[in-house]
């Protein structure tokens, strides 16, 4: 499926490589080193043949005429050149092996970091499995290509330079047979690459169209049962499975022939080197044994050539594959600190904000013209339908966005003008989205706080009434919780983050739909535990459920990017306007 | 595979046997035309005479146009029949996936049961491809080559016999080694990825902790493990060309020496010599795509069994057809309970002993915690699964003996997590069950999906796309209602269909139900009062036991728990 990146063009060929020479420039004396090695087993490599015709223009002469030193001299002589240019070629691989290892190191570190200095609106339009595929597989195909193709080009270039010289030293005339085979092979693999890439790339679409409705129906299985829609649906499987067992064929069909094809024009090659060999052998100008150097150095002169639309097509696909790593190295990083900020110290907690006005993207204004205060220790709920701006409050609070005019003020300071670290530092929040990693519970309690002892992570536990469910679990807050959350359930992860929460001694709050996968009555029971972690703290609350918000002391009610309403419960219910109007609908 | 072989490539032995003829003779071809060389210098040369070095330069000639044209036919007839078989095996698998009871489903999982239809048929599908080609061409010139080489010079023939243990040896040994290292490397991997995807997913919270820095060190460990994997299982395979190398070329080594010999004592020729160095080539390419062959094999072998474990995978409900109880149940009840008690794996209940019976045309609530046995109940009325103990009955008969296509015909259903397919609104809400345009607009008005779909550019023809991603919750949970009512249904199952809907949109689709669909039996299941309130019935479920069962005044008075939720969440106390 990964097949139709595979072809992909590289747009800004020349700034991808000079940011890739870069991190090969690194490396250059161990690179030097593996060209020279190249040269070196490919030279040694090359004098094989050679030696193996002078071998056998000494045993030519006939029986029992054979010379025996002379063969054995040539003998021992390909020996230590065999086993000198193998030794060599072990050498380079391993030299090859260690610099892509650290080329790759190298850049799978500076995409995390990358990754970790984004700002977080890059992860809200760019889809996770993209950016994750980008620091493995493109990373590893630029790493494979950097490790292998690297090496077969400079070594194709040698062997095919040498056994040339090799073979024009041998017989000039016998060279020019390759005028022929030589483009022929080219001109055909070339016709045979341009006819096949479109049909393979069609292939992968169809089979990735194939994979995509099997996805989609196996998951909607049930209600396609519920509505007898099994002989319905097969029918259109069946197309999809057609399409694309033709595309494969078709592929198949034009693909299957590039081998064949080549092994041909090979063949060609050997019987013309046999007969117009065999003619210069009778006239007097060729020996048997040059012909035999000549048939082997013929060899090693086709092989790379029918290699090189291979490594041509691996190249450009790596170089796609780099220009995709390179793009998001290239991406602006979250602006760092200056000096000039300061840190957010001994914080109180008061909130305001002026004029705010704020969009994701300029067709589709937020947030108008938003002005509040919230003072230290009050609790602001917001509430309104989805999509009406809710979570885009907090995301220009902790300053994950920054806002478009207007202004927000901690303490009186601006925003702005405070480290990113301690301004988010100063919030706890639990999100509607818990976020578990991969490790004990007690590391993922303790995430914020590491210095945290036990008592304290057992009391926030208690409070968040996850302690007893920890408590039973056989390796109790040892038990690691796997990402996919399979042990533990959404309502459960929920909880934890809450004790999360309670371990941090923010002075501001952000709850996010905290509860929404708590059952009402485990609700009821944390409740005592979020008030306590409520209080004494400036609390932004977002919720559903009206009956967790009734005694806040600031209600705001946003729609399609306007506050449309505030004050407390008891005022807009006076008032009869959008808040009633919500409330009422519960009893309906 | 073995079964995939015998059953599924059976009709197929005609064909494949002519494709094996055809690459067996190209191959042949391949193998002949380096003997010719031999032939040219060691008879033809001597002779010396120009017009047949022509006569046999000709014969190479067609015997290579003989190998690419036999190659070509045999390589295009593989891909036919493999494309052909796999074809039958993805439907056949499909066909019987698509109507795996839940149970079966249960056992297998989804993913696991996509992924047997995706990555393994594909891999099948290469290697049908792989062993008609390779698999016949590898061992012809392996087996022709030694053949030939035994014929030209048997004496030489034993230097290339001897050799190819030792290769073997090496590429057995290698690979033993290097594979629990590629295996260890991709768990590795594995681990590599999660904590990529981790930190993506978690961005906003390591941020407001500040802890880019602690998610940097981290990542640096996994980082450096995975590459030391790398380094570790490449090195070992990279022993692999090298060693070969020097095989190949001490071989070339002892056959020029034993070759002298031969050549000095009268018994060999050096042409012969000369042909024996282009075997050497051809037979090493043989034993190289062999081992690969043999590579693919353990995992060809593995997707091949899970296609079959799928295959023949065995429905329990789908053989049990129950007769008539009789007919024991009150005429008045329309959907109906007795004693039903169930459990997913036979031990404790998830349902235990539910009672309730409804007359046509009302509504039951269903209220109750998460694992309370809510969505169980409703599984168990559509039949996905069979009770354990007790019958439920629609319209007085017992639903085990309603053919299933009757019984569903019977239903609208919103499941929780309902799946919105990638076609257009109105597609999604005929589902092939080609209803009448005014049936499918009326159950949009009734859906109180109207507003946005009108919105749309191309009404109810606008295209959604996979998993309605251009839609809201609250929309798509409105199309699905909309899918559930658009046949008119005499049973009406909404499980958890509203959550998405704030509260207006919410009473007002309940109010549009009650003008419109008068008859319809109706059951919901629901986290809110407010849903269910107005329900003729409701029950409240704790651990599968029914802990009330009534009208919201009655349990107002009667079910604490039901006071409980009720106050919880309309903030009266």
């Amino acid at each position: 499926m990964r097949r139709s990146q595979k072809f992909e063009k590289p747009q800004n060929r020349k700034g991808t490589l000079i940011q890739l020479g870069g991190y090969l420039m690194r490396y250059k004396w161990q690179l030097l080193a593996a060209i020279t090695l190249t040269i070196g087993s490919n030279l040694l490599a090359l004098v094989g043949p050679l030696l193996s015709g002078y071998a056998i223009d000494a045993i030519e002469l006939g029986t029992g005429r054979v010379d025996f030193s002379q063969v054995f001299y040539y003998a021992g002589w390909m020996v230590i050149f065999y086993i000198g240019s193998a030794g060599l070629t072990y050498v380079l691989e391993v030299l090859m092996i260690r610099i892509s290892r650290q080329v790759t190191f190298a850049m799978r570190r500076d995409v995390f970091n990358k990754l970790m200095d984004l700002p977080v609106g890059y992860f809200d339009v760019h889809q996770t499995g993209d950016v994750i595929s980008r620091i493995t597989y493109d990373i590893d195909t630029v790493n494979s290509s950097i490790s292998s193709d690297l090496i077969q080009v400079s070594s194709a270039v040698i062997t095919v330079l040498g056994s040339f010289l090799m073979m024009l030293a041998i017989s000039p005339q016998l060279v020019l047979i390759f005028a022929f085979t030589v483009p022929a092979s080219i001109l055909m693999s070339r016709y045979l690459v341009k006819k096949t890439r479109p049909l393979f790339s069609r292939r992968s679409r169809k089979l990735g169209e194939l994979n995509g409705f099997v996805e989609e129906m196996v998951s909607g299985q049930k209600t396609l049962k519920i509505y007898d829609q099994e002989e319905h649906t097969i029918e259109k499987f069946n197309v999809k499975n057609k399409q694309a067992v033709d595309a494969y064929y078709n592929a198949e069909y034009y693909g299957s022939m590039i081998f064949p094809t080549i092994n041909f024009i090979n063949n060609i090659s050997l019987a013309c080197i046999s007969v117009f060999g065999a003619l210069l052998y009778l006239v007097g100008s060729m020996s048997i044994g040059q012909i035999s150097s000549f048939v082997l150095y013929s060899r090693k002169f086709s092989g790379p050539i029918n290699e090189m639309a291979n490594i041509m097509n691996d190249l450009q696909s790596s170089l796609a594959a780099a220009e995709r790593v390179f793009a998001l190295q290239n991406e602006l990083s979250e602006a760092r600190d200056t000096d000039q900020m300061t840190d957010l110290t001994s914080v109180k907690g008061d909130i305001v904000l002026e004029n705010v006005r704020f969009s994701y993207d300029a067709n589709q204004v937020i947030i108008k013209n938003l002005s509040l205060e919230a003072e230290a220790g009050k609790l602001i709920a917001i509430v309104g339908p989805t999509g009406a701006g809710k979570t885009t409050i907090i995301n220009l609070l902790m300053r994950f966005y920054d806002t478009e005019a207007g202004n927000i003020y901690v303490d009186g300071n601006a925003v702005q003008e405070l480290t990113r670290d301690s301004l988010r530092k100063s919030f706890a929040m639990v999100l509607q989205d818990t976020w578990i990693f991969h490790g004990t519970i007690f590391e993922n309690l303790t995430y914020g706080k590491e210095n945290a002892t036990m008592a304290e992570v057992i009391q926030a536990a208690k409070a968040a009434r996850i302690h007893s469910f920890i408590a039973h679990l056989p390796q109790g807050y040892d038990t690691i919780l796997s990402d996919d959350g399979t042990n533990i359930s959404k309502g459960q992860k929920q909880l934890l983050t809450i004790a999360r929460a309670m371990l941090l001694d923010a002075k501001m709050l952000i709850l996010d739909e905290a509860t929404s996968n708590v059952d009402t009555r485990t609700e009821k029971k944390i409740q005592e535990a979020m008030r306590q972690l409520m209080k004494d703290k400036t609390c932004f609350v977002i919720a559903h459920r009206l009956s967790t918000i009734q005694n806040a002391d600031l209600i705001l009610v946003v729609d399609q990017g306007d506050v449309v309403e505030q004050g407390t419960h008891e005022e807009l219910m006076k008032r009869q306007g959008h808040y009633w109007q919500m409330y009422q609908a519960q009893f309906e | 595979m073995k079964k995939i072989i015998t059953e599924y490539l059976k009709p197929f032995y005609g064909r494949m046997a002519i494709g094996i003829f055809f690459k067996f003779t190209g191959s042949i071809m391949d193998l002949i035309i380096p003997s010719i060389l031999a032939l040219i210098i060691d008879q033809v040369i001597p002779l010396n005479q120009p017009a047949p070095i022509f006569y046999w330069g000709g014969v190479m000639v067609v015997c290579a146009i003989i190998g690419m044209v036999f190659n070509i036919i045999a390589n295009r007839m593989a891909a036919r029949v493999a494309s052909d078989a796999t074809e039958i095996i993805r439907h056949d698998l499909f066909a019987r996936v698509i109507y795996f009871s839940n149970h079966q489903m249960d056992t297998l999982t989804k993913p696991s049961v996509i992924s047997r239809l995706t990555a393994d048929t594909y891999i099948v599908h290469q290697m049908i491809i792989r062993i008609q080609r390779l698999g016949v061409r590898a061992p012809i010139m392996l087996v022709g080559g030694i053949i030939i080489t035994m014929t030209l010079d048997p004496g030489l023939a034993m230097v290339l016999i001897g050799i190819m243990p030792v290769m073997m040896l090496i590429i057995i040994l290698v690979s033993r080694k290097s594979m629990p290292l590629f295996a260890g490397l991709q768990q590795a991997l594995d681990g590599f990825v999660r904590v990529v995807r981790e930190d993506i997913n978690g961005i906003r919270v390591i941020k407001a902790l500040s802890k880019t820095d602690y998610e940097k060190n981290r990542f640096d460990t996994i980082n450096t493990d995975v590459v030391n994997r790398e380094k570790k299982a490449r090195m070992t395979v990279a022993v692999i060309s090298p060693a070969m190398n020097i095989c190949l070329n001490l071989g070339l080594v002892s056959v020029v020496v034993v070759g002298a010999y031969g050549v000095n004592n009268g018994t060999s020729e050096v042409g012969i010599i000369l042909a024996f160095m282009t075997y050497f080539t051809i037979i090493l390419h043989a034993v190289l795509a062999l081992s690969k062959l043999f590579e693919m094999w353990p995992k060809a072998t593995a997707s091949a069994e899970r296609i079959i474990q799928a295959l023949d995978s065995v429905d329990i409900l789908a053989v049990q057809e129950v007769t008539e109880d009789g007919e024991t149940v009150k005429d008045d009840a329309f959907v109906a309970f007795q004693n039903v008690t169930f459990s997913y794996n036979k031990e404790e209940p998830n349902l235990d002993n539910i009672s309730f019976a409804l007359a046509k045309g009302e509504t039951l609530g269903i209220i109750g915690e998460t694992g309370a046995g809510k969505t169980t109940l409703l599984n168990l009325l559509m039949r996905l699964y069979d009770a354990d103990a007790g019958s439920i009955t629609i319209a007085g008969r017992d639903i085990r003996s309603i053919d299933p296509r009757e019984l569903h015909q019977k239903f609208g259903v919103v499941f929780q997590n309902d799946m919105i397919f990638e076609a257009t609104i109105e597609e999604n809400i005929d589902l092939g069950r080609n209803l009448s345009k005014e049936a499918i607009k009326k159950a949009i008005v009734c859906a109180g999906a109207k507003a946005f779909v009108d919105e749309k550019a191309d009404k109810s023809g606008e295209q959604l796309t996979i998993k309605g991603a251009n839609l809201s919750g609250g929309q798509k949970q409105r199309i699905l209602i909309a899918r559930a009512l658009a046949a008119s249904p005499e049973i009406l199952v909404l499980d958890d269909a509203s959550s998405a809907l704030d509260y207006q949109t919410d009473a007002a689709f309940r109010k549009a139900i009650k003008e419109n669909f008068d008859d319809t039996t109706i059951i919901i299941v629901a986290q809110r009062i407010s849903s269910i309130k107005h329900a003729d019935h409701i029950l409240v479920l704790e651990d599968g036991v029914a802990i009330g069962y009534g009208k919201h005044k009655h349990l107002m008075k009667s079910c604490e728990i039901y006071r409980e939720i009720s106050h919880s969440q309309m903030g009266v106390s």
